[in-house]
């Protein structure tokens, strides 16, 4: 018996792989922040992974991997099933205008599980576009002598620096605002545990 | 210029040899060995089953020592680092070892002499001035450190691939390794060692490298982070039994690529 699964069990994996992954790397990567504290800040210790800077770079060069699988088979089989043009667009401006101001007004539910509202549809895109910026800054973090053209394309060295820390500090917000709303209905955990 | 390799240094038989018995030999490495392959990458990755801080430590090393080989994959034996203008060099260039400054070794420049060790033809020794007497060149490329921060500056010297070639080193062999007068020691892959780039330093911004930027010498690579650049260089030797390194050892990834 049952309702159709909202979520299929690649998707599921695939998040939770990749939650893992990023949690793992923001965490290690605040530990390789704090070598420099660049932005004139550090990151307390106890929120950090990896123990010194040589650990942490191991823990993040161990999970990049899993987060590079995981986009990757989530950008090809939800191209390939058609689960993202489905389910993130059409995108308006307009109605991502009147979604914002309902949500605001607290009069946005969240009902249908299934179908995700226009301020959602944009959060989940931004958040995939960041993962990308965060995959080729971190590239060039990695290697700038390797990958000259996105090197360039983030303004160098020193610009990838900043790049992949706005794109991280972004990915930490969005994750706040997705756990936060994840628990105000808390079906929808229910539903990208178990699948419905 | 090609000089004929002596038969005692040719064969590599018995060191690579050496090198997988000592691999096999560590219970613990074989051990690992078998739980890659039984539990699989992803959930090893991501700790989630692994609890023993102990087998954590050891599959984050795995991993590292199999993004060596990524990072020899990727690396473009002609692909070049950027090369920036007189302007560009930034002043002060940081000082950054694993000691203050002032603990920086003096070098005599009257005694010194550059050991050569390994698989190399011609094993006599160096002095300055003949180091200096060689052709030399000179960069100004970024410095980039594993901490994060980048600096740019100019260094000059010999190449170290016209090095190699001249002392007759097997280049066929996988690793150069460095030993340094401040106890530093590290070792680089062949095809970086060959890289265009890489240069046995004897000058900065046009001066005699100074103590603090590793004088006699210190071995410059673009392609790589700071710390796989070895200064106050005492002994040069070619090899194929991984040489690790200081800061290798205790957990920075080796092949160190930029």
């Amino acid at each position: 018996m049952g309702k159709p699964s909202i979520h299929p069990l690649w998707l599921r994996l695939i998040h939770w792989f990749n939650a893992a992954a990023i949690i793992i790397l923001i965490m290690s990567g605040w530990q390789i922040y704090n070598a420099t504290g660049f932005m004139g800040f550090r990151i307390p210790k106890t929120i950090t992974l990896g123990g010194w800077l040589g650990g942490a770079i191991q823990w993040h060069f161990a999970a990049i991997w899993v987060l590079f699988a995981t986009a990757l088979l989530y950008a090809v089989i939800g191209l390939l099933t058609r689960r993202i043009p489905r389910k993130f667009f059409p995108v308006t401006p307009r109605a991502f205008v009147h979604d914002l101001l309902e949500a605001a007004r607290g009069k946005l539910a969240h009902e249908d599980l299934s179908i995700y509202n226009t301020v959602q549809r944009v959060a989940y895109l931004a958040a995939m576009l960041d993962v990308v910026v965060l995959i080729i800054s971190g590239l060039v973090l990695w290697k700038s002598v390797q990958f000259p053209y996105l090197r360039v394309l983030v303004g160098g060295y020193e610009g990838a620096r900043r790049v992949h820390f706005f794109a991280m500090s972004f990915m930490v917000a969005f994750i706040f605002v997705h756990v936060v709303m994840a628990l105000l209905v808390p079906k929808t955990i229910k539903a990208m545990l178990w699948g419905r | 210029m090609n000089r004929k390799i002596p038969d005692d240094i040719k064969s590599d038989k018995a060191d690579i040899l050496k090198e997988a018995e000592s691999l096999l030999k560590d219970p613990g490495r074989r051990r690992l060995l078998g739980n890659v392959l039984t539990l699989g990458g992803l959930s090893l990755a991501t700790g989630v089953i692994i609890k023993d801080y102990g087998s954590v430590h050891d599959i984050l090393k795995r991993i590292s020592v199999f993004n060596d080989k990524a990072q020899g994959v990727i690396f473009g034996p002609n692909n070049m680092a950027p090369e920036y203008s007189e302007a560009d060099i930034t002043n002060p260039f940081p000082f950054n070892a694993f000691y203050p400054i002032s603990k920086a070794p003096v070098v005599d420049p009257a005694s010194y002499q550059l050991k050569l060790s390994g698989k190399i033809a011609d094993r006599r020794p160096w002095t300055l001035p003949m180091l200096n007497a060689l052709p030399q060149t000179s960069q100004i490329t970024r410095h980039i450190c594993v901490e994060g921060w980048s600096a740019i500056g100019k260094w000059g010297g010999v190449r170290f691939s016209d090095f190699l070639q001249r002392i007759g080193a097997d280049i066929t062999c996988k690793y150069v390794g460095f030993k340094c007068a401040d106890g530093y020691y590290t070792s680089i892959d062949m095809p970086t060692a060959l890289h265009a780039q890489t240069l046995l330093t004897l000058t900065f911004r046009d001066h005699t490298l100074p103590t603090w930027y590793g004088f006699p010498m210190k071995l410059r690579m673009p392609t790589k982070l700071g710390y796989k650049n070895p200064k106050h260089i005492l002994e040069i030797f070619v090899t194929n039994v991984f040489p690790g390194g200081y800061w290798e050892d205790q957990g920075y990834n080796w092949f160190g690529g930029s």
